[in-house]
């Protein structure tokens, strides 16, 4: 354990194992998302009735999904760097915020183009939609943080705080359903528990929300390691491995 | 672990507990706010201001929707399976909107007891069905699974009018 959060430390090592995962998450994210972009638009069954529509939930939920697990992410990743002082952390921090702040923001879209037909409004403060939307402003304010800074030590300890600040929002997201009454249904997709839907409707949301997972692991690591090399350019293994290059 | 680290840990921690806190007594404080509708219990029970826009929730009872074949106007009843509330409307009603189905009206309480709609949303609940499932379990009457979710729903129900009484 303490031999892995030793070998965290070190950038180089990241790289190179990031390096060998990478295509794997790539190809699983590519195969995922294709087989259940099909299989969910062309071959799952139409609601009894929402019809068609009803199909916006195999990127609605996914997207979802994402948006508060990267934020969860960055409130980790925010105290691993607060307290161990691991850069990996951090550079992982500063390249999911984009990503989580734009699955909020195509949930919320693809939420309000399903919520037309089937609510008949595009919008509700109900205290599903408006801690989503909160959800967004925190991500805007994290990487509006990280760029307010001269510093880039002053800058990603107030991205980290304001993260792990905001990671209360996340529980408030998940039972809003439940503790208020809200316009937005309960939840229907849980990993535990009795999905509200049939297995034919189910599974390729499941396929989907690995896929979505994926590809965020995928896109990670690759962003990741560009932020490596541009921290770490004055470095000599990066120096070194330029010059192999070249 | 240094003992910098573990001090760092433990403010870090308490950071976000002292801010857990704020956040959740401000949530209590605003409980009833936060709701996005008044159920048919809160408004019978007289919670609900009156002449002023507030928004009702609860099931389109069936059989009672009334339409004017000459114009758009429509009355039903919202029910939460224990006490009743009249709606009048005058508009277009979304697709999803059927006898059974969960609706957000959006109004003013009259001091008839009755409400004065300017808009009627659907909601949907989270189940999602093939038409044909839907068929199978209407052939069926009910499947066993629904009508104790629904049983467990008006018994809370009974439970908050109780309560509601009370105060």
């Amino acid at each position: 354990m303490w031999a892995f959060i030793n070998k965290l430390r070190s950038p180089k090592w990241f790289y190179g194992i990031s390096a060998r995962l990478q295509p794997w998450f790539w190809a699983a994210a590519l195969i995922l998302i294709v087989t259940g972009t099909i299989w969910g638009l062309a071959f799952a069954p139409a609601d009894y009735q929402q019809g068609n529509s009803f199909r916006i939930i195999y990127v609605h939920v996914p997207a979802a999904f994402l948006a508060q697990s990267i934020f969860v992410s960055l409130a980790v990743t925010g105290l691993v760097f607060m307290v161990w002082k691991i850069k990996i952390a951090d550079m992982a921090a500063t390249v999911m915020a984009p990503l989580g702040a734009a699955m909020t923001f195509v949930a919320l879209f693809s939420g309000a183009v399903w919520g037309v037909p089937t609510w008949g409004t595009w919008w509700m403060w109900d205290a599903r939609l408006t801690s989503m939307l909160i959800l967004l402003f925190l991500y805007l304010g994290v990487i509006a943080l990280r760029g307010a800074f001269a510093s880039r030590d002053s800058a990603s300890r107030a991205a980290s705080v304001l993260a792990m600040v905001g990671v209360i929002n996340i529980p408030i997201i998940k039972y809003s359903v439940d503790w208020w009454y809200t316009l937005h249904q309960p939840a229907t997709f849980t990993v535990t528990g009795r999905a509200a839907m049939p297995m034919e409707m189910w599974l390729p949301l499941l396929i989907m929300v690995l896929g979505f997972y994926s590809f965020f692991i995928a896109l990670t690591l690759m962003r990741t390691r560009s932020e490596i090399l541009r921290r770490e350019s004055n470095k000599r293994w990066v120096r070194e491995l330029a010059e192999e290059a070249n | 672990m240094r003992p910098k680290r573990k001090q760092k840990l433990f403010m870090a921690l308490g950071l976000v507990s002292l801010a857990a806190i704020a956040v959740g007594l401000t949530l209590y404080a605003l409980r009833a706010n936060i709701n996005l509708f008044f159920s048919p219990i809160q408004i019978v029970a007289g919670d609900a201001p009156y002449e002023r826009q507030l928004r009702a929730g609860g099931m389109v009872k069936e059989g009672s929707v009334r339409r004017n074949p000459d114009s758009l106007d429509v009355e039903f009843t919202v029910t939460d399976y224990v006490e009743d509330v009249r709606v009048h409307y005058s508009g277009i009603l979304p697709d999803l909107f059927r006898e059974g189905q969960g609706v957000v009206v959006v109004g003013q309480l009259q001091r008839d007891g009755y409400i004065k709609a300017d808009q009627v949303l659907a909601r949907h609940d989270e189940n999602y069905m093939p038409p044909e499932v839907s068929e199978a379990l209407e052939a069926a009457g009910y499947s066993p699974a629904d009508y104790q979710a629904k049983a467990a729903e008006v018994a809370e129900r009974v439970e908050q009018r109780d309560r509601a009484g009370q105060n």
